[in-house]
């Protein structure tokens, strides 16, 4: 009976709200999409933290730095999102620790020029910006408003690397090359970012009947392909992949095989740099531990001093 | 494992002279970090000229699965709205 009332309500484009009636499965669901969401922008601060100290120039530095403190931002709504469905922060987090909850494979890539961080903004933040846009019309309420939130600090994110590209690509020979190379290196796991083909994709189909996803992971890839390789064209960039091409009749752009074998092993832990970003995060977690205890001690002072 | 901190709830007025909004929460220990929390999180792009924070257990809130009956007492009272009256004809300013 209640699963019926929530699969109309569902129907009817409302919103489900936190202290709603939900199906289980949907919560869960939620909680894991949710979290690995709010991981990604956490987790993904660390490949372009990595550059803030050498950024070409004052300005590089500090948008680079405006653009990360925007992930950390980021997370945190999501974080608060995710909260809402009854999960303590500090267990999303000790989720992350133990592995039991996955964050974006695209973080488990190196960033090794001031390329990377063009290639990031562009094609990471582009990807992400396409998925994000078609989740702010998820059925539910606290990750759909998160999401409008998110999608207005975005852009300026992809704008700044597509800024980044553009001014390599028209740079010396060197500089050049050092775009393409970047473009090289991220245009397969961008294109992996939006997950599995849908044909592979088990819990597309309870997504999709629950509003969670609008968009099926095929749906969203063949958006952003369209979108960017116009871009790519423009600033004299070759998209990596010789498959790529014009279908009049589909109105989309064909392209070649993802290496899904790959996509997997860096999934399950084998990418470039996954144990490097879990220790990391564990690492600065851990040293952090003295200001939560100093900030609590200080709130209870406090409390003691008033009353 | 630490326990959560407590949460707050974030309301931005966005320019003098307007009501206060909801933003949304965050975590912090005092009434101190949790403004400048709230100023971090919600305000990074002048969206405020004002923040409220108030600790999350303080809001009570009516329950959605009872809000027809809740809100029921206000449905057939059209005489509350400005409509529902009928002026003679040509009268101005009212």
């Amino acid at each position: 009976m209640n699963e019926i009332k929530f699969q109309e309500r569902i129907d009817a484009e409302k919103k489900i709200e936190p202290k709603d009636w939900m199906p289980d499965a949907y919560r869960k669901h939620l909680i894991r999409q949710i979290s690995q969401h709010a991981h990604s922008e956490i987790i993904g601060m660390q490949p372009e933290g990595n550059w803030i100290t050498r950024a070409p120039s004052l300005r590089a530095k500090m948008i680079l730095l405006a653009k990360v403190q925007d992930e950390a931002g980021h997370g945190l709504y999501l974080y608060s999102a995710c909260e809402t469905l009854g999960i303590s922060r500090e267990e999303l987090v000790q989720q992350l620790h133990d592995g039991k909850a996955k964050y974006s494979s695209i973080f488990n890539y190196p960033t090794l020029s001031w390329a990377d961080m063009g290639a990031v903004g562009w094609l990471v933040d582009g990807a992400a910006i396409v998925n994000q846009v078609s989740l702010q019309r998820t059925s539910y309420g606290p990750y759909s408003r998160g999401m409008v939130k998110i999608c207005k600090e975005e852009s300026f994110h992809q704008r700044q690397g597509y800024e980044i590209m553009a001014e390599m690509a028209k740079g010396t020979l060197e500089q050049k090359a050092m775009a393409q190379d970047a473009l090289n290196r991220f245009w397969w796991p961008s294109i992996m970012m939006f997950g599995p083909q849908d044909s592979d994709s088990p819990r597309t189909g309870n997504a999709m009947k629950w509003k969670i996803k609008r968009q099926t992971n095929d749906d969203l890839r063949q958006d952003f392909i369209n979108k960017t390789v116009g871009q790519a064209e423009l600033i004299g960039l070759t998209i990596p992949d010789p498959d790529l091409k014009w279908n009049a009749e589909r109105g989309h752009y064909d392209f070649g095989e993802m290496d899904w074998d790959e996509f997997w092993s860096v999934v399950n832990g084998n990418g470039p740099c996954n144990k490097q970003r879990l220790a990391h995060h564990k690492k600065a977690h851990d040293e952090g531990q003295w200001v939560r205890d100093a900030a609590k001690a200080y709130a209870k002072k406090q409390e003691l001093v008033a009353n | 494992m630490a326990e959560n901190a407590t949460v707050w709830e974030v309301f931005i007025q966005s320019k003098n002279g307007l009501a206060h909004k909801h933003a949304g929460n965050v975590h912090a220990d005092d009434k101190v970090m949790a403004l400048e929390n709230a100023r971090e999180l919600y305000t990074r792009r002048n969206e405020g000229s004002c923040i409220w924070v108030v600790k999350s257990e303080y809001i009570i809130s009516s329950e959605t699965e009872d809000s027809e009956a809740f809100f029921d007492p206000s449905n057939d009272k059209m005489y509350r709205h400005p409509t529902f009256y009928t002026m003679p004809e040509g009268s101005k300013h009212i």
